[in-house]
């Protein structure tokens, strides 16, 4: 077989949506690594007139925002905001989901229903109230509003993990490796973990992409972290113009709306090339 | 008297993205009304695709029959288009496919689903439907047929689902009964009944039957011919006697040797190498590598097909040699 | 004293429609480099038994010795100390070895799982090991995937003696490999069993493959051992119905043979382990079943010869022959003069 890489990107090449969506994601990536090098000042300082159109100023191509602030630079620093909360709250949601719902699919019985019913029990909590009510609670700072997003979007992964736990727990090299002497932790880890990891990093990259919306939406009602520029945060900002100077909304809005697009079409793309994989394993 | 059915040189590939898989190569053979064919190979050498090569159904993509003649009396099914051949499927020709689990639809009953295949070709009430289905169990040998009529797959054990699809496969009568390792998920004692079943209903139908399996022991006391495949080439042809008593070609001699036998106490004779994939083929005969007998020209040219006396076939320049050493005709 | 040594082992599972009686009330030992087939029918206990001597399935009662020590009880911690004298070779070449590991670390595993040598001892040994089973040595850094089904089951053979076991399990090790392919495996394993003194519980439901490598063979039905004798004495006279069901089952490979011989073909299927027959558990298939069959168990009597069935109708007369069922006579159980002591 070819070199694993060669072989991945061979499949993901496949499926052209799923390219142009790992295009979009490395322009943003791109924008946000260089923020820094085009935009030097913190983009949260007022530097212009405010409320300034786009396309009218050349120093602001993007236009200022209420307080006359550079929309061009809290778009690029905004950039990597985002994607890091996305990231770190994916991260933070696939380690519980996974914690939980390894336990439940290997050992099954009590464990099992002890654990689902604390999973449904968060399912059935709205998500956005839930969201709500613990930065309302905590304060908004980025910290907490990415440990709130976590906690909101582990269920899914638990119930994945627990029934691909189930599934492989039942194959016969995890008796094996039962048989000769292995403690549980180490199989769980080492045998059957590797095994379960294909479809959850497809979900983890969903989870991504959902998290950019939260954080969106609880900037959108004025609660996210005013310190850190954030695309979240710019909406935010925006709202109170929104009927005269729309654009404020409309530019980040459309950058998280092709943020999410990519990744959902990424995570589409590793489905098709994780997924056949599996099958002919 | 012309055969029943007659499949020249029949040709199946299937493209896949690893390459081109030759899953059946030039494969000939016949099959007489009222005779039992055993159709004998490894997994993987072609036996299922020769099966849904003569049903019509190739998964396409990524397989394709790309050459041959498949002739049940005077048609070429090959030519045929699939609502014509949706019209023999069934009904002049059946199948019974291998996974008696899986083959059956969970959730409708065994009757339903023999009625079914019974109203797909005959123009009868459901009425009489449900008559034909009660005596296919019958015939199958399903105790309390009525009673079962109305039981859901799951609470059938195995070789009663077995039977259910034998049932199904009869329900029109069919000139031809293609069985695919019918028996190899049962275990020996209902492998014996649902074979003996088998061998029963064929003289009583007057069917040709083919017979799909790995397993040469299963063969011995129900075939009348043995067709065995390599590498989706048959490599001989003889009658089931003549198999067993004398096989010609290295590789059903290598098979017949490596079955434990009662009495033997010495180790097994084990034919060396693996099964080679169908992907890259080597020129010559695709038994040469692991061949005992093999000489260079083996692994040059492919051998044709030899006619030796007038029932028996090998391709193999060895077994050629041999039996003209012998003395006896061979045609090439 | 035997190197295995099992009483009365019962292992049940709980199922929402009842309780499976999988294996109830199991003896058997196996001696130091002895093979012990057992065969019976799909679902009979077979692999529950296995397992349950590897303690893979707890049992709910009964003994298992190995070696002089009683295991049946004993905690995790030290358990792991008896664990490498058992080992299991599994029936599924392709679910038994982790897909996502290489094939050196494999094999390489139960000895680190038992913290056996240093780490470049233990490379040795995996290179010991993979000539042994007839592997290539480049497969240290393949994956199981690379490998056909003979290559793969190598490599759980090479997996299963890493640690020098007394005794190794082969659950049905061969049955999911063609025919030319199964030769090259079963020779393995006897070399290996001639070479390392190892024994074997040999599980599979095809009987010329048990005729061919086992000493001793066990015959089970829905949980229970209905015969045991030497393998010479078995193939020469089965005793219980059940045994000779099976043996005329068995595909022989003269077309003359098979199409004349007469098949006892049984009555019905096997009855589910869920509420198993009272009595006699054969009964309800066997040819020759009585009244008292019905309503009385018999239990598994050894008889002279190293043989024990467990059939009301065998009986050992005063002269020592024994009477047993058959279809050759079938109006009444025929004497056997090969039974009676010279
Ligand atoms: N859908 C498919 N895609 C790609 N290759 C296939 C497909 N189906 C079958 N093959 C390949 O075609 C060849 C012939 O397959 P076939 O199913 O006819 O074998 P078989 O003789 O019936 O084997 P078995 O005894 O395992 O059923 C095999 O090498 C197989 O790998
Ligand atoms: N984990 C389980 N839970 C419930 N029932 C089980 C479980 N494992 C096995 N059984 C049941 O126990 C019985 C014995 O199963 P076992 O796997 O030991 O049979 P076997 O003789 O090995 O059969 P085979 O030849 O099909 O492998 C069967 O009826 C099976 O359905
Ligand atoms: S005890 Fe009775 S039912 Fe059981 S095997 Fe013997 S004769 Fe048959
Ligand atoms: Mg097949
Ligand atoms: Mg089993």
């Amino acid at each position: 077989m070819a070199n694993p890489v060669t072989e991945f990107w061979r499949r993901y090449r496949r499926n052209g949506a799923a390219v142009v969506g790992l295009a979009i994601l490395c322009v943003v990536v791109a924008m946000a690594l260089s923020a820094p090098v085009f935009f030097p000042t913190n983009p949260l300082r007022l530097v212009g007139p405010a409320e300034l159109w786009p396309l009218t100023d050349a120093r602001f191509p993007l236009g200022t925002d209420s307080l006359g602030r550079d929309i061009a630079a809290q778009l690029a620093h905004g950039a990597g905001t985002t994607l890091i909360i996305g990231l770190v709250a994916s991260l933070v949601a696939t380690t519980i989901g996974v914690g939980i719902g390894a336990a439940a699919g290997y050992y099954g019985g009590l464990v099992d229903d002890v654990l689902m019913r604390f999973t449904e029990i968060f399912q059935t909590i709205p998500n956005l109230i839930f969201l709500l009510a613990l930065v309302a609670v905590l304060g908004p700072k980025i910290e907490h509003v990415v440990i709130g997003i976590g906690l909101i979007s582990w269920t899914s992964v638990a119930r994945l993990v627990r029934a691909e736990f189930m599934t492989l727990r039942e194959r016969e090299f995890v008796l094996a490796s039962r048989a000769m002497g292995m403690s549980d932790l180490r199989i769980i880890v080492t045998q059957i973990l590797p095994n379960a990891i294909p479809p959850v990093i497809v979900l983890a990259s969903l989870i991504v992409a959902g998290a950019v919306l939260f954080e969106s939406a609880l900037a959108f009602l004025g609660l996210s972290d005013p310190n850190i520029a954030s695309w979240g945060g710019l909406i935010g900002e925006g709202r109170l113009l929104i009927r005269t100077s729309w654009y404020v909304c409309a530019l980040p809005g459309l950058a998280i709306l092709l943020t999410v697009l990519a990744l959902n079409l990424i995570g589409d793309g590793l489905n098709d090339v994780l997924n056949p994989m599996l099958k002919n394993r | 008297m012309s055969p029943l059915l007659q499949v020249c040189d029949l040709t199946t590939h299937l493209f896949t993205v690893e390459g081109v898989v030759k899953a059946v190569e030039g494969l000939s053979f016949d099959l007489d009304a009222d005779e039992t064919l055993a159709l004998v190979g490894e997994s993987g050498c072609g036996k299922s695709m020769t099966a849904l090569s003569l049903m019509g159904l190739v998964p396409d993509p990524p397989g394709r029959i790309v050459g041959g003649q498949v002739l049940l009396g005077d048609r070429d099914l090959l030519q045929l288009s699939e609502h014509e051949m949706q019209k023999i499927r069934g009904n002049e020709i059946a199948m019974v496919f291998q996974e008696p689990m899986t083959s059956l639809n969970p959730v409708f009953t065994v009757g339903d689903q023999i009625v079914e295949s019974v109203l797909t070709h005959r123009q009868v009430s459901r009425r009489q439907a449900r008559e034909r289905a009660v005596e296919l169990l019958d015939l199958v040998r399903i105790p309390d047929p009525r009673g079962r009529f109305d039981d859901y797959p799951h609470r059938l054990s195995g070789g009663m689902r077995q039977r259910v699809m034998i049932a199904m496969a009869l329900a029109c009568d069919p000139d031809v009964l293609i069985a695919d390792e019918p028996t190899t998920a049962l275990d020996v004692t209902i492998q014996a009944q649902v074979l003996d079943l088998l061998g029963e209903l064929q003289g009583e139908f007057g069917m040709g039957v083919i017979l799909i399996t790995h397993d040469l022991g299963v063969v011995a006391g129900i075939a009348d011919r043995v067709v065995v495949m390599y590498a989706g080439r048959k490599v001989e042809e003889a009658p089931v006697d003549d198999i067993f008593a004398s096989p010609l070609h290295p590789y059903t001699q290598g098979l017949l040797g490596s079955m434990p036998r009662p009495g033997l106490e010495e180790r097994l004779r084990e034919i060396p190498g693996v099964i080679p994939s169908l992907i890259d083929m080597t020129p010559g005969c695709s038994f040469a590598p692991r061949c005992a007998k093999a000489m260079a020209r083996c692994r040059e040219e492919q051998p044709d097909h030899a006619t030796i006396g007038d029932a028996r076939v090998v391709a193999c320049f060895a077994a050629e040699e041999e039996v003209a050493g012998r003395g006896l005709a061979v045609d090439t | 004293m035997a190197l295995l040594s099992i009483r009365d082992l019962m292992a049940h599972f709980e199922t929402p429609r009842g309780t499976v009686y999988a294996v109830d009330g199991v003896n058997l030992d196996i001696g130091s480099g002895e093979t012990v087939g057992l065969v019976g029918e799909s679902g009979c206990g077979k692999s529950t038994l296995g397992k349950a001597i590897l303690r893979l399935i707890e049992p709910n009662f009964g003994s298992i010795v190995l070696d002089s020590v009683d295991i049946t009880h004993l905690k995790r911690r030290q358990l792991a100390r008896h664990r490498h004298k058992v080992q299991m070779i599994f029936q599924d070449p392709y679910a038994s070895l982790n897909p996502r590991a290489t094939v050196g670390r494999i094999i390489e595993e139960p000895l680190m799982v038992n913290g056996w040598g240093s780490d470049r001892e233990r490379k040795e040994r995996v290179a010991w090991l993979l000539e042994k089973v007839g592997l290539p040595t480049d497969s240290l850094k393949r994956h199981p995937h690379e490998y056909s089904g003979g290559q793969r089951q190598r490599i759980g053979i090479a997996r299963a003696i890493a640690l020098n076991p007394k005794i190794v399990i082969c659950d049905e090790a061969v049955s999911a490999l063609d025919v030319s392919i199964r030769a090259q495996i079963i020779n393995l394993l006897t070399d290996l069993r001639d070479e390392l003194g190892l024994s074997y519980l040999f599980i599979s439901h095809d009987l010329s493959v048990v005729e061919h490598i086992a000493d001793r063979v066990c015959v089970m039905y829905l949980g229970k051992i209905v015969e045991i004798a030497e393998r010479e004495r078995l193939w020469a006279m089965p005793l219980h119905p059940y045994t000779q069901i099976l043996m005329a089952a068995v595909p022989v490979l003269d077309p003359k043979i098979a199409r004349e011989r007469k098949k006892i073909i049984p009555r019905d299927e096997l009855p589910s382990p869920l509420n198993p027959p009272g009595g006699c558990r054969f009964h309800t298939r066997c040819p020759y079943a009585q009244p008292k069959c019905r309503d009385e168990e018999p239990p598994l009597r050894p008889l002279q010869g190293r043989q024990s069935v467990a059939c009301h109708l065998v009986t050992e007369q005063a002269d020592g022959s024994i009477a047993y069922p058959t279809m050759a006579a079938e109006a009444a159980p025929k004497n056997d003069v090969r039974g009676a002591p010279a």
